[in-house]
Formats: C-alpha cells, sequence, structure tokens
C-alpha cells in the first residue's frame, strides 16, 4: 500500500499522475495486435472503443469505484505486445487443469486460440463452440454476433472499453433453443513465460437461447509464474427460461494483473448461477454484472477470495433489476493472510418497477493474520416499496476457542486451523456443479501458518 | 466406586493460574484414582471451568505454579491435542459450531487422530460409521445429526448430547464435565447422566462439575468439593452436596473464616 504523501505532494502528483494515467491507457492501446483478415468487420467496433479509449484515464482511488484498489503498482509495470509465434503447449502442460467432466474445452494461450489442443464434439445440432473467426463463418451466427458482441450494458467501462478495442478473437459459445447441454464447457484461459510482460484481452461470448441449459466454466491459468495483465471480458445473454451454470476461477501468477469483467442479461423466467472462485494475482479486480431485461429472473451469485502475501483482491458486483418477481441470492466470502487486501462491493438496485423483489446478499470475510484487511460495502438502492431486500457482512478472525475446540478433540493446531478455513471456504466451493473441480479447489484452500503472538 | 491402591489417574498439587495477569487459581489440590467420580461444586467465580480448561491445555490460562500429574506424566508439558490422544475428554459448557464440518467427519479425524497415536490404523469411513452407529445408543442421538454441521443449529440439550457422544467414542482415562448440566431439561439431563453412568469403568474416572446438585442424583460422586476463590476447600461424600443445596455456600466461607481466625 501506498503511504498517505502531505497535501502539496498529493496536489503536484496529482497533476502528474493525471497525464501518465491518461498516456498509460494510450501505450497500452499500442501494444495490442492487428485484425486478422478474416476479423475485418470487427475493426469498425475496435474503431469505436479505440477513440473512446483515448478520452478516457486510468481510474485512481479518486474515483468512487476504485476507492479501495490502488492501480498504482500496474501503472509501474510495463507491459509488452503479445509477438511472434505462441507458446507452444503441449497436451501434457495443460493436462492437470483439464476436467474429466467436461466433453468440450477452448484453449487460448497468451491470448491465441489453439484449436489443436481445444475439442468441440458431441454437441447439439446447431450450436456452436469455437473462436470469433469460425463463429463469424457459420451464416447463422452473423447477426447474432454484430448485435450482441459488445452490446452488454456497462460495455463503456474503462477496462471493458480497452478490451474491446484491442479485441483479436474471442470465445464464442451458442445455444439454440431447448438444448441441455449437459457436459460442462471448459474455456481455458493460459499465460506463459514465453510471453513475458504480456497485456492479453481474454473474451467470451455465451448466447444460451430459450429454454436451454448450459454449464460453463471460465478458468485463468498461469503455466509458470510471470508478470502478466490479463484484461478480460465475458459476455453473457441468458434467454426466456434459460439457466446457466458459470464457474470462473482466476487463478493467475501471484505476480500477475487480472482485471475481468462478467457482464450477463438475463430475459424472463431465467435462471443464472456465478461461482466466482479468485485466487492469483498480485491484484485483481472481478466486475460482476447482472442486468435483468425480464420478469421473474433467479440470480445465485456465489464468491470466495482467498488471497495471502500482499495480494489485493477486489469484486465489485451489480444486480441490476428492472421488472418485478426477480429473485437473488448472494453469498461473497473472502479468506484474508498475511498483509493481503480484499475489497467487495456488492450493488443491487430495485428501482420501481421492480416490485416484488426478492434479494439476499450475504458478506462474510475471515481474517487469518492481524495484518489482513477487508473492506466491504453492500450498496442497496431500493426505490420499489413491495420488496424484500436482506443483506449482512460480518469480518471474523480464527477464534482461539474454536481452534481449543478441535485441539480438545485430538486434532493437532495446524489441522484445526485448516479444518476451520476449509469449512468456511468450502460452503462456497461445494457450490460448483463440477465434482474434479470441486476437489482441486478443496485441496488447494490456503492453510494459514501458525503464527506466533498473534490470533491462535 | 472407591477402591484401595486402584491406580492414580490425576494429581493436582498447589496449582496457580493466571488469565489476562489475573490470578485465578490459589492453590488447588486434587488427586482422582481409578474408578472415581468426583464433582467439584462451587459459586459462580470460584475458578471450577478455569481449571477444567486448564486440565484440557487451553492456551488463555498460565499455569504460574503448582503441578499436575496425569498417569505419572507432567501434564503441563503435553500439547492439547496429546492429552486428548492421550485420554483427557473435557466435555465443554459451551461446545464450538463449526458450519461446514460434517459432524460424522469431525468424528472421525478425532477418533483416528487417537487411533493413529495408539499406533493403529485409522479407520476407514465405512468401518467408523459402524462404530459410530453402536455408540449412538449411549445418547440416544438422532443419526440426523451425524451429517448436520458440528453443533451448528443444535439445541442445548443436543450439544450436550454431541459432547458425550463424542465422549463414547474417545472412551477417555479421564473425562472433565464442564456444567454438562447447565441449561438441560430434565428428560435430556437423564439421558446425557445415563451415558456418563454407562462409559464409566473401574478404569476410567470422572470430574463432574456442576453449580448444582440435581445432576448428583443421577450420577453419584464418590467425593463432592468445594471450590472457593481458586481453591478447594471442603471435601466431603454426596451427601455435602445435599447440604450445599439446601444451605447455599456461605456456610464454608464463614467456617473456613473460622479456621483462619483460629
Amino acid at each position: 500500500m501506498i503511504d498517505v504523501s502531505t497535501v502539496s505532494e498529493v496536489g503536484n502528483l496529482g497533476v502528474a499522475t493525471t497525464i501518465n494515467r491518461a498516456a498509460y491507457l494510450t501505450n497500452l492501446l499500442s501494444l495490442r495486435s492487428p485484425l486478422t483478415d478474416d476479423l475485418r468487420w470487427l475493426q469498425e467496433v475496435r474503431d469505436r472503443a479505440t477513440a473512446r479509449v483515448q478520452e478516457l484515464a486510468l481510474p485512481s482511488t479518486r474515483d468512487e469505484e476504485w476507492r479501495f484498489t490502488d492501480l498504482s503498482s500496474l501503472l509501474a509495470t510495463e507491459f509488452k505486445a503479445v509477438s511472434g509465434e505462441p507458446s507452444t503447449i503441449s497436451q501434457a502442460a495443460i493436462a492437470p487443469y483439464l476436467l474429466p467432466e467436461a466433453a468440450n474445452r477452448l484453449v487460448f494461450v497468451d491470448g491465441i486460440f489453439l484449436p489443436e489442443l481445444s475439442v468441440a464434439a458431441d454437441l447439439p445440432a446447431n450450436a456452436f463452440i469455437g473462436n470469433l473467426t469460425a463463429a463469424y463463418r457459420e451464416a447463422a451466427l452473423r447477426d447474432r454476433l454484430l448485435n450482441q458482441l459488445g452490446k452488454q450494458p456497462g460495455a463503456e467501462e474503462t477496462f471493458t472499453t480497452l478490451n474491446t478495442a484491442s479485441m483479436t478473437d474471442a470465445a464464442v459459445l451458442y445455444i439454440p433453443s431447448n438444448h441441455v447441454v449437459e457436459a460442462p464447457i471448459h474455456l481455458l484461459f493460459l499465460s506463459t513465460t514465453g510471453q513475458a510482460s504480456a497485456i492479453t484481452h481474454p473474451r467470451c461470448l455465451v448466447i444460451v437461447e430459450s429454454s436451454s441449459s448450459l454449464t460453463l466454466v471460465e478458468d485463468y491459468i498461469a503455466l509458470d509464474a510471470s508478470v502478466y495483465f490479463t484484461n478480460a471480458v465475458t459476455e453473457v445473454w441468458v434467454e426466456a427460461n434459460a439457466q446457466v451454470n458459470h464457474t470462473r476461477i482466476q487463478r493467475d501468477s501471484q505476480t500477475a494483473f487480472h482485471i475481468g469483467k462478467t457482464a450477463v442479461s438475463q430475459a424472463r423466467d431465467s435462471h443464472y448461477t456465478c461461482n466466482a472462485i479468485s485466487l492469483g494475482a498480485a491484484l485483481s479486480r472481478h466486475n460482476l454484472e447482472v442486468y435483468q431485461t425480464g420478469e421473474q429472473t433467479h440470480t445465485v451469485l456465489n464468491g470466495l477470495t482467498m488471497i495471502a502475501d500482499q495480494q489485493v483482491a477486489d469484486t465489485h458486483s451489480l444486480i441490476s433489476y428492472t421488472q418485478p418477481y426477480g429473485t437473488s441470492n448472494q453469498v461473497h466470502k473472502c479468506i484474508v493472510d498475511d498483509r493481503a487486501h480484499a475489497i467487495f462491493n456488492g450493488k443491487i438496485f430495485v428501482p420501481k418497477a421492480a416490485q416484488l423483489t426478492d434479494a439476499r446478499q450475504l458478506s462474510k470475510n475471515l481474517l487469518v493474520s492481524p495484518k489482513a484487511r477487508v473492506d466491504t460495502k453492500p450498496q442497496l438502492e431500493i426505490t420499489a416499496d413491495n420488496v424484500k431486500c436482506a443483506h449482512g457482512a460480518t469480518v471474523s478472525q480464527l477464534e482461539s476457542d474454536e481452534v481449543f475446540y478441535l485441539q480438545s478433540r485430538g486434532i493437532d493446531e495446524n489441522s484445526a486451523r485448516k479444518l476451520l478455513v476449509y469449512a468456511f471456504a468450502y460452503d462456497v466451493i461445494s457450490q460448483i456443479p463440477i465434482v474434479s473441480l470441486r476437489d482441486t479447489l478443496a485441496a488447494n484452500v490456503r492453510v494459514p501458518h501458525r503464527k506466533h503472538g498473534s490470533i491462535a | 466406586m472407591i477402591c484401595e491402591g486402584s491406580e492414580v489417574i490425576l494429581s493436582v498439587r498447589d496449582l496457580t493460574a493466571d488469565v489476562d495477569g489475573t490470578q485465578i487459581l490459589k492453590g488447588l489440590n486434587l488427586e482422582v484414582k481409578a474408578g472415581e467420580i468426583h464433582a467439584i461444586m462451587g459459586p459462580n467465580g470460584s475458578g471450577k471451568s478455569t481449571f477444567s480448561k486448564i486440565l484440557a491445555g487451553h492456551p488463555d490460562y498460565t499455569v504460574t505454579g503448582g503441578e499436575i500429574t496425569y498417569l505419572g506424566q507432567n501434564l503441563l508439558e503435553i500439547e492439547a491435542e496429546d492429552r486428548a490422544r492421550s485420554g483427557v475428554f473435557l466435555a465443554f459448557q459451551y461446545p464450538i459450531e463449526i458450519p461446514g464440518v460434517s459432524n460424522t467427519d469431525f468424528l472421525r479425524i478425532a477418533y483416528n487422530s487417537k487411533r493413529k497415536h495408539e499406533g493403529l490404523e485409522e479407520l476407514d469411513a465405512f468401518d467408523f460409521d459402524e462404530l459410530l452407529q453402536s455408540k449412538l445408543n449411549v445418547v440416544k442421538m438422532n443419526p440426523a445429526f451425524l451429517n448436520r454441521s458440528v453443533n451448528e443449529g443444535f439445541s442445548g440439550g443436543e450439544k450436550k448430547r454431541n459432547e458425550i457422544l463424542q465422549m463414547a467414542l474417545l472412551e477417555p482415562k479421564l473425562a472433565i464435565l464442564d456444567e454438562t448440566d447447565s441449561g438441560l431439561d430434565i428428560d435430556a439431563l437423564k439421558v446425557v447422566a445415563g451415558g456418563v453412568n454407562e462409559l464409566r469403568t473401574s478404569e476410567n474416572a470422572v470430574v463432574l462439575i456442576t453449580h448444582y446438585q440435581r445432576l448428583l442424583n443421577y450420577i453419584v460422586p464418590d467425593y463432592v468439593h468445594v471450590m472457593e476463590s481458586g481453591r478447594i476447600v471442603t471435601t466431603g461424600g454426596k451427601d455435602l452436596a445435599l447440604e450445599l443445596e439446601a444451605r447455599g455456600y456461605d456456610w464454608i466461607r464463614e467456617e473456613e473464616a473460622e479456621a483462619i481466625a483460629r
């Protein structure tokens, strides 16, 4: 964390950083790759976003939306363009991350789609899983791409715009009406040292038509630890009566930067579940936005942040109601060790038209070290008068009485602490509908070290 | 049952202890032999619960003097978990809730820690389940509680039954029951007391810490000790509990004051 300077210094710094912050984004734009000939149609979309990026500056802690998350470390890091040949990755290298349950997967390495590692099989007729280039070749999909790529509300946000302006490809999932896709679809975004200090802009477009159902895993992975910047955007369209179960795992390297957007539009009677797990990155931000476009939608947001050392992990969520009879249930948990800092800001908008909304939000935080920090802020804006909205936030430590209770049953102190932290995390992990992924994550629940002279 | 010459399980001499710099125990002496049931009674704040936590090894309490010998070993040199594994069991006054850990898993981990300590092979989930089912009867517990998170949402009585179930499973050499009777209705009290009686043998010992004589109608003690200001001031048979119930604790203070005056 940067210490607060004296007033006059802040003033001077302010001018300097404003220039830096604007130039910084323009500099990031210069690192993008050109579009391939197959994606010429995308040029206009990129150009529009480019024009907008040039008017924007990197947010500072003076912006309310970034109050607790200081991007100075991002500003101070120099990134490079992805260049040359994509890293060669063997099947064996990704094997530890593959999910036996997933019949289909798309693999992107340092932002580049690798068809040889990807599998698209056993799909319902007319469904599509592939990259943007291939998607555009499908005549039936063209209108969908033109009308829905980059068209979610909130697309004008700084990093989303930067992603759109830099887009060179995307993962596209399209499930036509009345199909249940049973096996989960796995989207892997891998970062390698082959592209050191790279900035990548992963992009996903997911369209699930009426009465269809999809289970999706979006997975950000570091193959070897290095400094890089992942600026991801995922757009999910859940059409009438459709169901999407979306698990998002951010396990980038501990020295990486990760800024991710998940924008979801939910049509009437649809169900959307997001299990968002944030483990990696020195600095990460997840903007999770759900927009209701029809009546009686159901939204479940399960979040888990597990960080240590000096990691900073920020989750900003939004559930924006516009219609009656919507329900949502959100639980966000943070386990914060060492000097790490977790931030949660949960917005729920319930305007007058959204009568009979039932929205619940709970933020639970476990601080495992005395230097750990969490900032949590529920933000409910309700103008409808006949709604149920409940929210709560707790911040706690491992109680010495809890640890002692387990010890008094013969369980050693480290195992006791592990069991208690595990129990706290498992509550969220257990919501993931894929057993192998659940087990992997459960096995990786951080064990806080015994720290003498601090919390027992 | 008092048997001459039976093994000394616990021997406490001149024990003094602090919590946050305040002296709570001021020279406590107690000897417990195999087969015996000891009741420790006394007013609130006399140090009964502190004593039980020190026996189990709670880190918040600092022993400043005296000694505790358990089966010939210096108990104070043994970590809390190793005390448990070697047969010291504390039934908590306020059992802790552990959301997210199923009661069965918790019991199995605890049971296997002890097996491992004894150099025995750990039981797998299947064999353990069989063992656990056989122990449920001791406290007449509904098996549905096994799948729930440890103590989460349990009533006071259910939590205490769960403590005795753990005792049944771990088969301690020395069981300390810290106000296990508090907050129990008469039916639950009978069940809990029945469980303790069933688990008692000539090889183990029980220390009951209680505020009320009521429990002692169901678990008959060999000795009743009265604690006052961090020491045991009077020791008697089971009739002492009845006298305390009828007369309160003040007469003990007066007798003690007279004794000191003499």
